[in-house]
């Protein structure tokens, strides 16, 4: 940021040819970084392609930096193996919309009540919910993971579902977007026009969230796309799990099957998907800022 | 209106006078049936569906290969007569598989009959728990009896008795282990690749010593890693590791410890851990690693015997006994205690874990080291069985001798755990980040939190 | 008037009804469970293999016994370190990108592509990642081949063994991973500021310093504020990447343990009674730290 301040009050002192240039360095300065950083995260999808495209005993000898002609072998023993590979991605997807849908709408609804509407207890309220956000996830695993088994929730999506309804750190980031970006004279002329309470939510307010609910959706997703932990430990039967089980299974094979390639072959595939809803997602964010506005 | 109330509510006492009646009926019939089959045993009704747990497709495999009987109707479903056998894999990672069992064995009895598990696998590192438990059945309480598995290696059934001496699992392999060394560098180090030279060159841990810095003059790793060998300290250990609840460091563990650090400050070893990419390389020829420590099934199935360039492609391991005899992996079968299908149960775990033709099959088509003296014996002569890997070496003469030689019953219910945070704490005093009594400790602080019954000195 | 007041109550009620689906939702399945926690770290409580010990009441014997090791105050430190290593570069790149990004004299092209980009990484699995981290800073791997290469280092260097590579690297995996989530929080944030006042102020003759601090941060505050509490709560709960990098022993000699991996050694091994106490003790200090940063930025946020 210090080039930033120096090139800023070069133009501060500067004729408009300095500037020009200065803007030209800096951007330049910007380019280097973002390829840099560009280079730094796409390098990982190019080493996991290249790991998928080779054999188990060629993976054993460590790093390679070209591809090799694997690819299409790995993918076919994985689809011919007896893992229910395509039943595990239909089931990711489901479990990772139906949890990504939910936390958003829902957070989007306690957001907007502590935002909108002045109750009793709403200080309160917001204050517990941000409390309730510091407790770590893995506090209550146990006694969750008791819980579904008491309840009979074995080999059921609901608890890897439903819970995500009330997700505090999605809440407060609803919250925290309304209040740069939901004024409250809107909300005002919209009831001037006589719409319900609920109408105005799912009308007025829920279209102006777009981007943080498209932010909130996309980690919700993925988040629950790569979940293991809860899913491994409530889903038993073939035909319901997720593909991190499948990942986790394929990694526990007997020596005679074990094949690092089908692994990254796997992991590979299983990436496809949640890149595609990121893509599809993402529009709402990156459009640039002059895309999008309040007006728009 | 009132008197439609009046109706409901007679029915409903109706309800719930003759419910509990009929209940109970039922339940007194099924007494009297159970009873009755108790003369004549195995005939009478047993579960429709056989469950089996597991953490990955090698049982089903084995049995889908070869239990005679067996029909496939699915990936993880199968018929044998008319009971579905319902296989359900969990994997390892994260303890799930072992989470599981605990969740579901202690009220398997309770379980409806479809859903009760019958049998079951563990591995060696933790099958005590489930051995020293009441969830798991005694084999003779199936009607298997010690003659059945005089055929098997004492220590693969040391692994499987309860603290009275009661035996409740069985496994069709045994992975006895030895020393895997690379021909060319025993040739390059020794001036021979011949088994029985090599193997006077390492016989106990002393000359192994020498032999490691004569390796290291020429250029070699004597083994990847201090972890190779750790097993085959490990399990030569004058007692078990908790001792009057109280962990007890043995004499051998501690001489790895000592040999470890010496090795590995002279630059003969390093401190990698097993799987991973440094450890792995000495399977080629430029990874210079005169030895791997392991059992028949890392020499067929680990060491990339498909790969060109390979060490093991070019048939150039030999395989001696090493400095001291040890085991390495291995399945155990059980029987969970409320299952519905004690026959079924009985004759599968007789038929994979002890009929000979069968373990010779399983010896043919899936080079398993099977548990069974004869048929190794058989193997050890059969000139068809001379391994490629091993530059035509008939290993099973050594296997079926090491297999002997191993000794387990100096075992505790918590060795996996306490084998596990050894090593991991060792490697700091390994890699200098401390010394031994800081590594030590550390070792201690990870035991209590493991276990806290425990104590430490 | 005293109509206006009644309307305004009744629509004020639907703050109430709009909190229903959350409030039971998370009864249900956050609130019974954290109790049962916060219950059991009163208990002598375990597993030993099958067999259950207790519950039997202690009172604070679990409190004691974890306070009265050095471990608490040691793994806070490591995970404060580890997370300060890996949150500064984010939030400054973050910050960085989101000012290029909202200069309009830049006028940097391609500017859909970079923000596409930088969230790609935290949609590997991290287990999968590590996987890669793994093989790439192998003793015999790429990293140490090109570092021998250009003659940085003579012989191999052995990344997992030393405690300031570790944290290095738990760090650099953290940032690769959420530098990514924090720019299009605050990208998300920006979607929402109308590009007219930029124009406005360059032609005003604003630099884009200024355009940056005076404008593009303070109508960013909320989102700022959110990140800096949801990345020090992250922080504290730092689990997943040093937990595989150092296959759970959190070495050299735990200088990479953090606070959720030690909890995580009582959880795996069911000591509700250990793990229920450390999970109060986690509660305290991710409060009091979050309280701080919270009173410090957001006093007046909720009026």
């Amino acid at each position: 940021m210090s080039d930033i301040e120096k090139n800023s009050q070069d133009i501060n002192l500067g004729a408009p040819k300095k500037s020009m240039i200065s803007v030209r360095v800096r951007r330049l300065i910007a380019y280097a970084v973002l390829i840099i950083l560009t280079i730094l995260c796409l390098i990982w999808f190019y080493i996991l392609f290249i790991n998928a495209t080779r054999s188990n005993g060629d993976l054993s000898r460590g790093f390679r930096a070209y591809p090799s002609t694997k690819l299409f072998t790995n993918l076919n023993n994985l689809f011919h193996g007896t893992l229910p590979v395509a039943r595990g991605m239909l089931n990711s997807l489901i479990i990772a919309a139906l949890s990504a849908i939910l936390t958003t709408y829902f957070s989007t609804m306690t957001a907007y009540a502590i935002h909108a509407y002045r109750f009793k207890g709403r200080k309160a309220l917001f204050v517990f919910i941000l409390a309730v956000m510091m407790v770590p996830t893995q506090v209550s695993a146990l006694g969750f993971q008791q819980m579904c088994y008491n309840m009979g929730l074995e080999n059921s999506y609901i608890p890897l579902i439903l819970p995500s309804i009330a997700a505090p750190v999605v809440f407060f980031y609803m919250k925290q977007y309304m209040d740069s970006n939901l004024p409250k004279e809107l909300l005002e002329a919209a009831r001037m026009d006589g719409a319900g309470e609920l109408k105005i939510f799912n009308i007025v307010v829920v279209p102006m969230m777009k981007p943080a609910i498209a932010v909130q959706a996309i980690f919700a997703f993925v988040g629950s796309w790569n979940n293991y932990f809860m899913p491994s430990l409530l889903l038993h039967k073939d035909e319901m799990k997720t593909l991190p089980i499948l990942i986790a299974q394929l990694r526990a094979a007997d020596w005679l099957k074990f094949d690092m390639g089908q692994v990254y072959a796997m992991v590979a595939f299983s990436i496809f998907p949640v890149i595609i809803v990121y893509l599809l997602l993402s529009r709402y964010i990156v459009g640039g800022v002059t895309a999008g506005s309040v007006k728009g | 209106m009132k008197q439609q109330i009046k109706k409901i509510i007679s029915a409903a006492m109706i309800a719930a006078m003759v419910l509990p009646m009929s209940a109970c009926g039922s339940g007194s019939t099924q007494k009297a049936e159970s009873t009755g089959d108790a003369g004549n045993s195995g005939t009478k009704e047993e579960g429709k569906v056989l469950n089996i747990q597991c953490w990955n497709e090698e049982f089903k495999d084995r049995i889908t290969d070869h239990y005679p009987g067996y029909k496939k109707t699915g990936d993880n479903t199968g018929k044998i007569g008319d009971v579905t056998v319902k296989w359900t894999i969990t994997p390892t990672k994260d303890n799930a598989y072992q989470n599981n069992l605990d969740k579901i064995l202690p009220d398997n009895a309770n379980a409806s009959a479809d859903d009760k598990v019958d049998l079951f696998l563990m591995e060696a590192d933790y099958a005590l728990k489930y051995v020293n438990s009441d969830v798991t059945m005694k084999l003779s309480d199936l009607g298997i009896t010690d003659d059945d598995l005089s055929d098997q290696f004492d220590y693969t059934k040391d692994i499987v008795k309860n603290s009275s001496g009661a035996i409740k699992g069985s496994s069709w392999q045994a992975c006895s282990a030895g020393m895997i060394y690379n021909r060319q560098a025993a040739k390059d180090v020794l001036g021979t690749g011949d088994p029985d030279k090599v193997q006077e060159a390492v016989s106990d841990w002393d000359k192994f010593n020498e032999t490691a810095a004569k390796a290291k003059e020429k250029g070699y790793k004597i083994t990847s890693t201090v972890n190779d060998t750790y097993r085959v300290y490990s399990n030569n250990v004058s007692g078990p590791w908790v001792q009057d609840n109280k962990v007890v460091v043995d004499d051998n563990i501690k001489k790895w410890v000592d040999d470890s650090k010496k090795l590995v400050d002279a630059g003969e070893t390093t401190t990698a851990d097993l799987w991973s990419d440094d450890w792995s390389k000495g399977f080629f020829p430029d990874g210079k690693v005169f030895c791997y420590f392991g059992p028949a099934w890392l020499i067929n199935f680990s060491m990339h015997a498909d790969e060109d360039g390979s060490i093991a492609n070019q048939g150039g391991w030999g395989y001696c006994n090493g400095p001291q005899s040890f085991y390495w992996g291995g399945t155990w079968i059980a029987a969970a205690t409320g299952t519905d299908n004690p026959t079924l149960d009985k004759d599968i775990i007789l038929n994979m874990t002890t009929n000979q033709d069968i373990l010779k099959a399983i010896a043919k088509k899936d080079s398993d080291c099977v548990n069974s003296k004869t048929v190794l014996n058989k193997l050890a002569n059969d000139s068809t069985f001379g391994n490629k890997i091993l530059g035509g070496q008939n290993p099973y003469k050594l296997l079926e001798e090491g297999a002997e030689k191993v000794d387990m019953s100096n075992i505790s219910n918590y060795d996996q755990g306490c084998n596990e945070e050894f090593q991991a704490a060792m490697k700091n005093y390994f890699d200098g980040n401390a010394s031994y009594d800081e590594a030590l400790k550390q070792f201690d602080t990870a035991i209590v939190e493991k276990y806290q019954e425990l104590s430490t000195d | 008037m005293s109509k206006k007041v009644g309307h305004a109550q009744r629509i004020n009620r639907w703050g109430y009804i709009f909190l229903i689906p959350f409030l039971l939702t998370f009864v249900i399945f956050q609130l019974i469970p954290l109790i049962s926690t916060i219950y059991n770290s009163f208990f002598e409580n375990y597993m030993s293999g099958l067999t259950h010990i207790g519950p039997t009441f202690i009172g604070l014997e679990n409190f004691k016994k974890l306070l009265s090791g050095r471990e608490l105050l040691q793994y806070t430190g490591n995970t404060m370190i580890m997370w300060v290593l890996g949150f500064v570069p984010q939030i400054l790149i973050s910050l960085l990108l989101a000012a290029w990004f909202t200069d309009p004299s830049l006028r940097l092209k391609g500017q859909r592509f970079f923000k596409t980009v930088i969230y790609l990484p935290n949609l590997i699995m991290a287990s999968a990642f590590a996987m890669l981290f793994f093989t790439l800073f192998a003793d015999s791997g790429p990293i140490n081949s090109i570092l021998m290469n250009i003659g940085l280092i003579s012989k191999q260097y052995q990344f997992m063994s030393h405690a300031g590579s570790v944290r290095g690297l738990v760090a650099l995996m953290n940032f690769l991973m959420w530098f990514g989530n924090t720019t299009i929080l605050l990208m998300a944030g920006m979607m929402g500021i109308d590009t007219s006042l930029f124009e406005a102020a360059e032609v005003d003759g604003a630099t884009a310093t200024q355009i940056f601090w005076k404008i593009t941060l303070p109508l960013l505050k909320p989102i700022f504020i959110y990140v800096l509490i949801t990345s020090l709560i992250g922080g504290l709960q730092m689990f997943d990447v040093p937990q595989i990098l150092t296959n759970g022993t959190g070495d050299p000699m735990r200088s990479s343990m953090t606070l959720i991996m030690w909890l995580n050694k009582y959880l795996f091994n069911r000591n509700y009674g250990m793990a229920g106490a450390l999970s109060v003790l986690l509660l305290i200090i991710t409060g009091i730290l979050s309280l701080i940063v919270f009173k410090a930025t957001a006093s007046k946020d909720v009026d």
